[in-house]
């Protein structure tokens, strides 16, 4: 069977996957959603179609399973969306057509020769680190739970940081490429331009309250540094920069400290001072509400889950129990829903579509294409870390993201832009050897 | 470049890994501590949505039943208490605002379905799998309307308890408590519970006087100590003794019940008699003679010293015993530590509960063996089958076939000639025992009766308690503990 068979026979079995489960949540709440649940599948099946039609065109050997991996994310995070709120879905499936468009757009511009985009790099830099300051503008810019990280221009809300995020990836590997030799014998007029632009986007989004993004964008810069150069003293480097940077921050910044502080001790038996209506109260009401309340609902979902549709998500007298759960906290949505059995199926997807990003890196046979594999493959891994790891009190929580699952139409957008890249790379090296 | 790439792979990869191994954490193990936790609402609101069982009485009248709400499109069943007061204590509630109590807490896995039981798992994942609402198990209980109503009406403006069991198989058919509160009210009205009129202080009337109240069980002790008496071989009914009025105990003067100038005297008497008449000075000698240690040990034969075995909440239940401060006393020497003759008529830092009581009836009714109480008969699917059923099991054998005769002979004296006789039913031939037990509070006594009926094929064990009483047991409880037999009696003779 050929690639893009295989692609077209696992994009089958993901369509029924999603038809099941808009099916489930139809079945299970049949007084709030109509039948219409069941065309959101055929519809969303049809846009698969149409994506895997601009693969055969134009990336005909790259691989056949990162496609049909990202419509299973996107279908799962499609149907919970719809099961929380059925007016976010028809949104958040518009916002899949565009993303997918954009797939094309970028697979029909680059499929002759991506490396051209290498003698841009400056340009992608510059890009990111304006994109990352839109929101701070003022009139466009709006600050969301003490962030700043959304543009609107009238009706339309954005969220530049995850476009820059693909942006900053492709300077750093044209940068990279091109210095790596010079860069890891460690002559520091040679840090210059990277250390520019790297440390502004990290000034912009600490400016910015972003610390999701900050330690993404930081994660991203070592792994990156540490493949192109081998050095791993630069990693060691670079954690202990940022262990101090932290320390700094902890001590300077009072939302940072309050992140730790909830992080570390989110139960308390006696009642704290609560910033949020200056009133004494245990802090599992007040500063630590949202994690608390989200590690509940995974705990609900224990084994097996609730069953999709069937999970507690609101008070008796209706109000809701969990604070965003569509965006930042779709996990422990699922979790509740699923159970271990089907969130650990869904982490294993994901780890599988690292796994594929990171042997694509490994066939590409020129130092671009490899760093640029392996900054987009680690973008997606290390995000889906740092919200998860959050939600499950691995480590600080900070709003972000779940890569093609969340809520939020800049996200999905820039994940499918990040899978466009890491198919044109897998296409380049898989021609060379058909 | 490659080696690099497969360096940075093992830390993308393990970094899911991470995120599978904390999922489990949080879904597995710690799971159990989180439901547990006071603030989350997420387990408090999820099981309003299992349709809960039923609960109800012997003769299927209904006491907890359900009442549905829509919210957000989710169905939600919330409990409803058509009986009000009058069974609140055993059943207890369940409610959002505060954690359960009574059956609807210790049986909690039953009615909501949740129970370990094959069938009812089977049952709740079929419908889990279909969708479905879950399902409880319903409860059908031992009590008696009819008889509780009657116990609840002669409680009334009270503060005592009456439980009543069928001594053949322990069924508890009678298990009242006063003062009560309507389950109803916890939700909705809390304060109005708590700020209630009573005649006694603290009024606690979410407390479960039956099995919980421990009150000093006075001269009803008498029939564990006859017991004793007999079953030992130490006494026979005949014994004679001699009754100056008093007994000496630690060279002081123990004065019998009555003016305590002058008080009764009854000169030379038999074991029959000094139950007959319970004279304190004849229990007070037998207590020297047999020990502390002997006594406690029939006590200890009809339950005293363990929880009583019910299937209400652990914590609603309290042992019979000596007592120390709050402490259940335990004397490692009896000798010097305990009282015996103060003992053997029930005072001496003694506490029972009423269930106790009427398990020290229900015992000497059962030909010395006592039964284990139970209030649950049985478990009944949602589709109807019986899911269990609780068997009559034996608790122990307390005494002799032979003793419990000879117990129940001078019971029936109590009541036909002596000081229990406002307990007589025409027709019906009662066995019964008074108490009145001194509170510390001058004029302040805690009222006794334990009885059982029909003497001959006893069908009922009662044991009555009313606290802060100015009468004898004998004028107060007993009448009581009559009504109770004869609606018992009254009803169907065996359903």
């Amino acid at each position: 069977m050929t690639a893009r068979n295989r692609e077209l026979a696992n994009l089958v079995v993901v369509g029924i996957l999603t038809a099941l489960g808009f099916a489930s949540v139809y079945i299970a709440r049949q007084e709030v959603v109509s039948t219409a649940s069941l065309s959101y599948a055929g519809f969303f099946f049809a846009l698969y179609l149409a994506a895997h039609v601009v693969a055969r065109l134009t990336v005909p050997f790259s691989d056949p399973y990162l496609l049909p991996m990202a419509g299973l994310l996107t279908g799962i995070g499609l149907t919970e969306i719809y099961r929380l709120n059925p007016s976010d879905a028809f949104r958040q499936g518009l916002w899949i057509v565009v993303a997918l468009a954009a797939f094309a757009v970028t697979l029909f511009l680059l499929q002759d020769d991506y490396r051209r985009l290498e003698s841009y790099k400056y340009l992608f830099g510059v890009s990111a680190i304006a994109l990352l300051v839109l929101p701070a503008l003022p009139v466009i810019g709006t600050r969301v739970n003490g962030a700043r990280l959304w543009v609107h221009v009238g009706p339309l809300q954005f969220q530049p940081g995850e476009l820059a995020k693909v942006f900053l990836i492709v300077f750093l590997a044209g940068y990279l490429r091109e210095k790596r030799e010079v860069l890891a014998q460690g002559r520091l007029k040679d840090f210059g331009p990277l250390l520019l632009i790297w440390g502004g986007a990290m000034l912009v989004l600490i400016e910015t309250n972003d610390l999701g993004s900050a330690l993404l964008y930081f994660g991203i810069f070592l792994g990156m540094l540490y493949v192109a150069t081998g050095r791993a003293l630069y990693v060691a480097l670079g954690g202990g920069l940022f262990l101090a940077g932290a320390f700094g921050v902890y001590h300077l910044v009072g939302h940072v400290r309050d992140r730790i502080t909830i992080w570390l001790h989110p139960w308390t038996d006696h009642a704290v001072y609560c910033s949020i209506n200056g009133k004494q109260l245990p802090r599992q009401d007040c500063a630590s509400y949202q994690l608390v309340k989200s590690l509940y609902s995974v705990a609900h979902g224990s084994w097996f889950g609730t069953g999709l549709g069937k999970g507690t998500f609101t008070t008796t007298a209706g109000g809701d129990l969990i604070p965003y759960l569509n965006t930042d906290f779709i996990y422990s949505a699922l979790a509740q829903e699923l159970g271990l059995v089907g969130v650990a199926a869904l982490l294993l997807v994901y780890m599988l579509f690292v796994a594929r990003g990171f042997k694509i890196a490994m066939l590409a046979d020129d130092g671009f294409s490899k760093l640029l594999a392996i900054g987009l493959t680690f973008a997606f891994a290390l995000q889906t870390f740092i919200i998860v790891g959050g939600i499950l009190r691995l480590i600080p929580l900070t709003g972000i993201t779940l890569p093609f699952v969340s809520y939020g139409g800049s996200s999905v957008v820039a994940n499918f832009v990040l899978l466009a890249g890491l198919l044109l790379v897998s296409n380049r090296a898989n021609a060379g050897r058909a | 470049m490659n080696r690099q790439i497969a360096k940075l792979a093992l830390v993308g990869v393990a970094l899911v890994a991470a995120l599978i191994v904390a999922t489990t954490y949080w879904q597995t193990w710690a799971t159990a501590g989180l439901n547990d936790r006071q603030d989350n609402e997420i387990q408090r609101v999820a099981q309003f949505s299992i349709k809960r069982g039923l609960i109800r009485a012997a003769d299927g009248t209904v006491l907890a039943s359900n009442r549905i709400r829509k919210v957000g499109g989710q169905t939600l069943y919330f409990r409803r208490y058509p009986q009000g007061g009058l069974f609140a204590h055993v059943v207890g509630y369940s409610t959002q605002s505060r954690s359960r109590s009574g059956l609807e807490a210790s049986q909690n896995d039953y009615l909501t379905g949740s129970s370990s039981n094959l069938h009812t798992i089977l049952n709740t994942t079929l419908d889990r799998i279909r969708g479905a609402t879950i399902k409880g198990d319903n409860l059908w209980l031992t009590l008696r309307p009819g008889a509780q109503r009657i116990a609840m009406r002669d409680l009334q403006g009270k503060c005592g308890a009456v439980v009543a069991i069928d001594p053949r198989n322990g069924k508890v058919l009678v298990m009242a408590s006063r003062p009560t509160f309507d389950p109803n009210l916890v939700e909705r009205n809390f304060e109005r519970i708590n700020n209630i009129r009573s005649s006694c202080r603290p009024a606690a009337p979410l407390l479960n006087r039956s099995t919980d109240g421990l009150y000093a069980p006075g001269s009803t002790f008498k029939v564990v100590t006859a017991s004793a008496a007999l079953d030992t071989g130490r006494y026979t009914p005949e014994s004679r003794f001699v009754d100056p009025g008093y007994c000496i105990e630690y060279g002081k003067k123990v004065r019998n019940a009555g003016n305590p100038e002058a008080p009764e005297t009854f000169g030379s008497v038999n074991l029959i008699t000094g139950l007959q008449h319970s004279i304190n000075s004849v229990f007070c000698n037998i207590g020297k003679t047999l020990g502390a240690e002997r006594v406690l040990g029939y006590a200890k034969r009809y339950g005293f010293y363990e929880d009583p075995p019910l299937e209400t909440p652990g914590n609603e239940r309290s042992p019979s015993g000596l007592y120390h401060g709050s402490k259940l006393f335990r004397p490692t020497d009896p000798v010097s530590q305990v009282d015996p003759g103060r003992l053997a008529f029930g005072q001496e830092a003694l506490l029972a509960t009423p269930l106790q009581m009427a398990m020290v009836a229900a015992g000497v009714a059962n030909g010395g063996v006592v039964m284990k109480p139970h209030v649950v008969d049985r478990v009944t699917g949602p589709g109807g089958g019986v899911i269990a059923r609780t068997h009559a099991a034996k608790l122990r054998r307390a005494v002799s076939t032979q003793t419990a005769q000879e117990v129940t002979s001078m019971m029936i004296a109590a009541v036909e000639g002596g000081t229990g006789g406002a307990a007589q039913i025409p027709g019906i031939r009662v066995a019964g025992k008074t108490g009145t037990a001194e509170t510390g509070i001058d004029g302040r006594y805690t009222s006794w009766f334990i009885a059982f009926a029909p003497a001959e094929n006893p069908r009922i064990a009662v044991a009555v308690v009313l606290q802060d009483q100015t009468g004898f047991g004998g004028q107060v409880a007993a009448p009581i503990a009559r009504d109770v037999m004869q609606a018992i009696l009254a009803g169907r003779s065996n359903p």
